[in-house]
């Protein structure tokens, strides 16, 4: 295990008081905070390289390029991927579906063929695929979650057959926490339609597990910096070679060329053929030094934290009057994402409450509308936690909720 | 924002004053904010006063939402009983604020201007 206290010290913004009361973050799920190394290397691209990539033979460019490309390793060997050439950069999880939508499913997805999503998704794996479907005549489908939050594996085997494409799941969902068996489901897909493609939203997995492509088994996983400490604004698409290579390129202009004619171009190899434009170099170099990090704590060590972290936090939320908890209970098969209700106070109001000690928690539907309306609740509260939480601060949770409750009661 | 809930919205939101639904309303209008699940109806009769004034003879709100949106309703229809149409349609952020005496950050603005939305689009074309 790692030590608590010279983690917390990694992050700067620690140091800061808000009305003289210390930050209690617990919305990790949304955003993680960002280690001095994080903002060093940051910094240091700023202030040292701050150039384009590709472009220059000068000394400062050939820099900022070798470390734009030594990110995309460090991130490939990160998820297990023994191909960097797989490892594209995009600004976020969202981006990076879309980027599978368009240039992988323009081509692929026909008429009545169909495209299998699930209940719990973020509306990232959702929006995408309606839109694609309306655009082909296509089909789309949902699995959904039994009531104790796990993803209903009898209904996979009933929505996934001959004519689906491709089927889109969650690792780790962002409201229930619920930790998919992402290895089994793949094996199941497969067995049924070795034909189709699977793609991982990921944006909840790389930051709290071990994520290892080569040996998972799916075609395409997505990611986001900002929820790994990393810098906003750079997210990762991960592809087997032999797709990338055989899909459409997703934007067009610069740097995803090799040749221009006026009359015609021919495009770059993967990744780069779908790199158009600037990309944003430092937050792939950000990127590299937050891999960095959880490399070095190790990801056992961080998925080991979390467990006993998030079983400490649904024993004490349990001891509140009227809390429910929504998602698996057991903290093993579950992530450090606890979303729960009042039965007297509304979420909205008991953030505000927790606001005034610096609990920084999240309410709402949380990007996840077709969770809250299987569970028949509008909105609920969300805290979740990473490796730099402690006991305490879920003992201040607990503390504010207490408060919540006493005023609205 | 230490005093947030004040006793005044919290009197409203436990005891929303015109909470419920009219037997005959001449218009009704609901809509949800997506973003934190809080859904406001609005009915109102009116009284037709000559061909000048048209008074809001009663008006009752109905649905679930947090403090902030539940006390604010419950605010604006007691505000504008007996007040004619075209002064509801002109009323705005500020008179919100007024009827709830509090600062609110631009989130929670959001929850405090549903119900005058929600009652406006009701009276739109009357
Ligand atoms: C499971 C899941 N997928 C996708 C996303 C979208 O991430 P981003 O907003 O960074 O694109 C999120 C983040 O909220 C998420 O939790």
């Amino acid at each position: 295990m790692f030590d608590l206290k010279k983690v917390k010290k990694d992050f700067p913004i620690f140091d800061r008081l808000i009305n003289g009361k210390r930050i209690v973050y617990l919305d990790s799920t949304a955003s993680t905070l960002k280690p001095r190394k994080v903002i060093s290397a940051l910094n240091d691209y700023y202030t040292r390289y701050s150039v384009n990539i590709f472009r220059g033979l000068y000394t400062l460019s050939e820099e900022a390029t070798a470390e734009y490309e030594k990110a995309r390793q460090k991130i490939a060997r990160f998820i297990g991927c023994g191909n960097p050439k797989e490892v594209i950069f995009v600004r976020n999880a969202t981006e990076g579906v879309n980027l599978v939508a368009q240039a992988w499913g323009e081509i692929n997805i026909g008429k009545g063929e169909e495209i299998v999503s699930t209940v719990m998704e973020h509306h990232a794996n959702i929006v995408p695929w309606q839109e694609l479907v309306k655009k082909k005549g296509a089909v789309l489908k949902f699995v959904d979650f039994d009531n104790e939050g796990y993803l209903d594996l009898n209904d996979l085997e009933k929505k996934i057959n001959r004519k689906t494409k491709l089927f889109a799941v969650t690792y780790m969902s962002n409201v229930l926490g619920t930790i998919n068996p992402v290895s089994r489901i793949i094996k199941t897909v497969r067995r049924i339609n070795p034909q189709a493609k699977i793609l991982i939203d990921a944006a909840q997995a790389v930051p709290h597990l071990k994520v290892d492509v080569d040996n998972l088994g799916c075609d395409f996983l997505v990611f986001s910096g900002h929820k790994m400490l990393g810098p906003t604004g750079i997210g990762v698409v991960w592809g087997k070679y032999e797709l990338l290579d055989g899909m459409f390129p997703y934007q067009f202009g610069g740097d995803m060329i090799k040749e221009v004619y006026l009359d015609k171009t021919v495009y770059k190899e993967p990744p780069h053929k779908f790199e158009a434009g600037t990309p944003h170099i430092a937050g792939a170099i950000g990127l590299g030094a937050a891999v960095d990090y959880l490399f070095e704590l190790g990801m056992d060590n961080v998925r080991l934290h979390e467990i006993k972290l998030t079983e400490y936090g649904l024993r004490s939320l349990k001891g509140i009057d009227g809390l429910t908890v929504y998602g698996p209970q057991k903290a093993q098969e579950r992530g450090g994402v606890l979303a729960f209700n009042l039965k007297k106070v509304h979420p909205h109001d008991a953030a505000q409450v927790l606001n005034e000690d610096n609990v920084c928690i999240r309410s709402g539907h949380h990007c996840a509308m077709p969770v809250h309306t299987k569970l028949h609740i509008p909105a609920s509260c969300r805290a979740s936690l990473y490796i730099y939480n402690t006991e305490e601060d879920i003992d201040q949770l607990v503390l504010s909720l207490q408060k919540a409750v006493k005023i609205f009661t | 924002m230490d005093n947030f809930y004040r006793d005044n919205i919290l009197d409203h939101y436990k005891n929303p004053r015109n909470f419920g639904r009219l037997k005959k309303p001449d218009v009704s209008y609901s809509e949800e904010n997506v973003t934190c699940g809080d859904k406001i109806g609005m009915e109102v009769k009116f009284r037709i006063q000559n061909s000048e004034f048209k008074i809001i003879e009663d008006v009752r709100f109905w649905g679930e939402g947090c403090a902030v949106s539940m006390a604010s309703s419950s605010l604006l229809t007691q505000k504008v009983k007996g007040m004619d149409v075209l002064k509801v349609k002109n009323l705005g952020k500020e008179d919100i604020l007024k009827l709830l005496g509090i600062e609110l950050t631009p989130t929670r603005l959001k929850c405090a201007l549903l119900p005058l939305e929600v009652l406006q689009k009701a009276l739109q074309g009357k």
